[in-house]
């Protein structure tokens, strides 16, 4: 992200053509993201449709209440992310920072829920591999949580750099590349949570 | 770089400064691709030395030289390293990088420092690969289950570096994109840009949305040999068919992935040496994007046998003919393109005469193979095999060759001696068909592929096909040398030696750090041949 945003120095590339590229760059790693998870869905999909009434049961043994407070760590996480990208646009210093932190702390909220959740699945004996349900469930959770931490350790590096006053009003790409990747990964968790924890 | 202004810099050919130290670390786009080139062409001898030693093993029924095990381990490598080490990042990775920016009247790429995190990825994927040599894996590259799941050789290992060198595949494409779109020089509206631009565009759509699908495919893989997740296999309500839809899903794009950017190098190469413009140009555009969308829609015709529907069957064999018609587009137009032309039979064009020859035969039989009921009769037989190595070698080789003997006086700023080049042609071209010819015969004849011992009436084409190798082998050690001759005490290259129009030959050979002194502005398309100059 830092990258795309501060390549081309030596170069004296325009600073909006740089901007625009940072940013299409980014979509075009979003869309790669989609496909990576693209292809967990087509087995959620495929084998929802094979095995209806495996999924049904064992569904029943996640944890509802955790995975719903998860869900709104994370939009609340998503909108923190945008205030953050907002504030910056208007050169607020300190609201980036408040704003950045509260995201990161959202994210590590989110991180100690799973921990105890999967914690609880092992103990009833419930891994990748007891069922083809399982597998799907820890697979896509645990892509996700990667992705998490990816996502907060991105946010911890902007959050270093915010206090050493290179982000303004005019210079905050990596901010808004950072947040658009935060976007994402909320994005995922919020379809990821009906298709496994509420099946009807 | 750092110790100059910018006005110096732009004076400096990019292989002025010398040492290992500043060659890993620059951002140069240039010096990204010589990088590229050098860490290829080493994977291709690699492949290559294990392409020998299984056709050597092949030359007699039983065993020749090894037995039946380490053959299945040394086609599984030839095959991973050939298609993921050299093929895929192939001629997109270095004459992309050396080309792009220069032929659209660029400083750079968009993304300079990840384009190096690119090739650092490329090199960590690559030595995973070969260390996976310790216990090398016997499945073949394609990795279907549930086979895969079961071996007990290192799976694991060889398939987390093609993931690795997967991230390089999709950065490169990601730059790709992006350069192209927004680093254009003005006027260089799409319309004017060189044939090879789109054919590189086209690529980094297919990289950038069919690599992640492989990705995933193989962390399954990875993750039902560690915990035994069962998507893949029976035993657990599991479908091992899946895993080659999703294999396929990316492994067929992918190989237009690697057939693409030769397209692009033809139809520069041939132009030039014909003297004319090329004939339908925004035919051979389109066509190029065409065959990119085409290709994620046929993934399944590699499945006929494997138990698909009947109407599934019939959709992607009808899908799969489809290609042809944009493939058929660009070999007429070449074709036209030549017509009439002033016909200069340097090397490159010696290569791209033999591209266009030898991909239709690939091409036609893949034809043969697209149709259902001849497919069922040819599938996994040696046919197969001929057809992918002519498509393969017979395509995007000898466009890479023709690309290396087009560009190498702008990038190295010396000439290679032409006779010992068209001699070493010769060779190259004779035994590539001498290699992958018989096979087509085996083929027919019922010899399936990757078999370790064979009956006795294959002996004689299993022998011509092993001289053939050797042929082949001789032709390119002989390019090779004369390059690397040509490299050390070759005459100095004039700044545009086959008069090319196109933008990369226009700056001094080598080219400068900075490409161009002044941006150019771009009042034409490329391809004006023939008019009174």
């Amino acid at each position: 992200m830092e990258e795309m945003a501060e390549h081309a120095h030596a170069h004296h590339v325009d600073p909006v053509v740089e901007y625009q590229s940072s940013k299409f760059g980014m979509w075009l790693f979003i869309a790669t993201e989609l496909l990576l998870f693209g292809g967990l869905f087509t087995a959620y999909t495929i084998y929802r449709a094979k095995y209806p009434e495996m999924f049904h049961e064992q569904h029943l043994e996640l944890n509802k209440p955790i995975g719903a407070i998860n869900t709104v760590i994370l939009i609340c996480s998503s909108l923190t992310m945008a205030l953050g990208v907002a504030s910056i646009k208007r050169g607020k210093q300190e609201l980036l920072r408040l704003f950045l932190s509260l995201t990161i702390l959202f994210g590590i909220m989110f991180l100690i829920n799973k921990y105890f959740e999967w914690g609880h699945e092992f103990r009833d004996g419930n891994y990748p591999g007891t069922s083809i349900f399982f597998s799907l469930y820890f697979m896509m959770t645990g892509l996700h949580m990667i992705h998490v931490i990816v996502g907060l350790l991105v946010l911890a590096v902007m959050l270093a750099w915010s206090f050493t006053g290179r982000f303004s009003d005019k210079y905050n790409t990596p901010i808004e590349l950072g947040g658009i990747y935060w976007h994402l990964v909320d994005l995922i968790w919020i379809y990821l949570f009906p298709l496994l924890y509420l099946i009807g | 770089m750092a110790n100059h202004t910018l006005a110096e810099a732009i004076q400096i050919p990019y292989l002025e400064e010398k040492g290992l130290i500043s060659w890993i670390t620059s951002t140069d786009h240039k010096r990204i691709s010589i990088l590229y080139l050098l860490s290829i062409s080493t994977f291709f001898v690699v492949g290559g030395i294990a392409a020998l030693l299984v056709r050597l093993e092949l030359l007699t029924p039983g065993k020749t030289i090894v037995d039946a095990h380490t053959y299945n381990t040394l086609f599984t490598f030839h095959g991973t390293v050939m298609v993921f080490l050299f093929i895929v990042p192939g001629i997109a990775a270095s004459f992309g990088n050396f080309l792009i920016p220069l032929m659209i009247g660029a400083r750079d790429v968009a993304f300079p420092r990840l384009n190096l995190l690119s090739w650092y990825l490329y090199i960590a994927g690559a030595i995973i690969i070969v260390a996976s040599l310790l216990q090398p894996a016997d499945t073949g590259w394609t990795f279907y289950t549930p086979y895969s799941i079961r071996t007990g050789t290192d799976v694991i290992l060889l398939t987390f570096g093609i993931f690795v060198a997967g991230f390089s595949s999709i950065l490169t494409g990601l730059n790709f994109i992006v350069t192209i779109q927004k680093l254009r020089a003005p006027g260089m509206t799409w319309h004017r840009l060189p044939l090879f631009i789109w054919a590189s565009y086209a690529t980094a759509i297919l990289q950038v949305l069919a690599t992640p699908v492989i990705g995933i495919s193989l962390l399954l893989l990875i993750a039902e040999r560690v915990f035994g997740i069962g998507f893949f296999d029976p035993a657990k309500g599991g479908d091992p068919v899946l895993f080659q839809h999703f294999f396929w899903f990316y492994s067929h794009p992918a190989v237009y992935i690697m057939i693409l950017p030769a397209m692009g190098i033809i139809s520069e190469v041939i132009p030039v040496f014909s003297r004319k413009p090329i004939f339908g140009y925004k035919a051979m555009a389109y066509s190029l994007l065409a065959i990119a969308f085409i290709s994620f829609l046929v993934w399944a015709h590699h499945m006929f046998t494997n138990g698909i529907s009947q109407l599934a069957a019939m959709i992607f064999s009808f899908l799969t003919f489809l290609v042809a018609i944009p493939t058929a587009i660009k070999v007429f137009n070449w074709t036209a393109t030549m017509y009439r032309g002033s016909i200069d039979l340097k090397s490159p064009m010696l290569y791209a005469l033999s591209f266009i020859f030898l991909f239709a035969i690939g091409g036609l039989t893949g034809v043969f193979l697209a149709a259902l009921a001849v497919d069922v009769h040819i599938h996994d037989t040696y046919f197969v095999v001929a057809h992918m190595h002519y498509v393969m070698i017979g395509g995007t080789v000898m466009g890479f060759l023709a690309a290396l003997h087009f560009w190498y006086p702008k990038m190295t700023g010396k000439m290679f001696n032409e006779k010992v080049a068209k001699v070493a042609w010769a060779f190259i071209f004779i035994g590539f068909n001498v290699t992958f010819f018989p096979q087509f015969i085996l083929g027919t004849e019922g010899m399936p592929r990757r078999y370790y011992d064979y009956l006795p009436k294959y002996q004689p084409l299993h022998e011509l096909s092993t001289i053939g190798s050797w042929i082949l082998a001789i032709g390119l050690f002989l390019m090779a040398i004369n390059l690397i001759r040509g490299l050390l005490n070759g005459e100095k290259a004039p700044e545009n030696p086959y008069g090319s129009l196109s933008l990369e030959w226009q700056v001094p050979s080598p080219p400068p750090h900075e490409n161009f002194e002044e941006i150019p502005t771009v009042t034409d398309w490329t391809y004006g041949y023939g008019k009174k100059q």
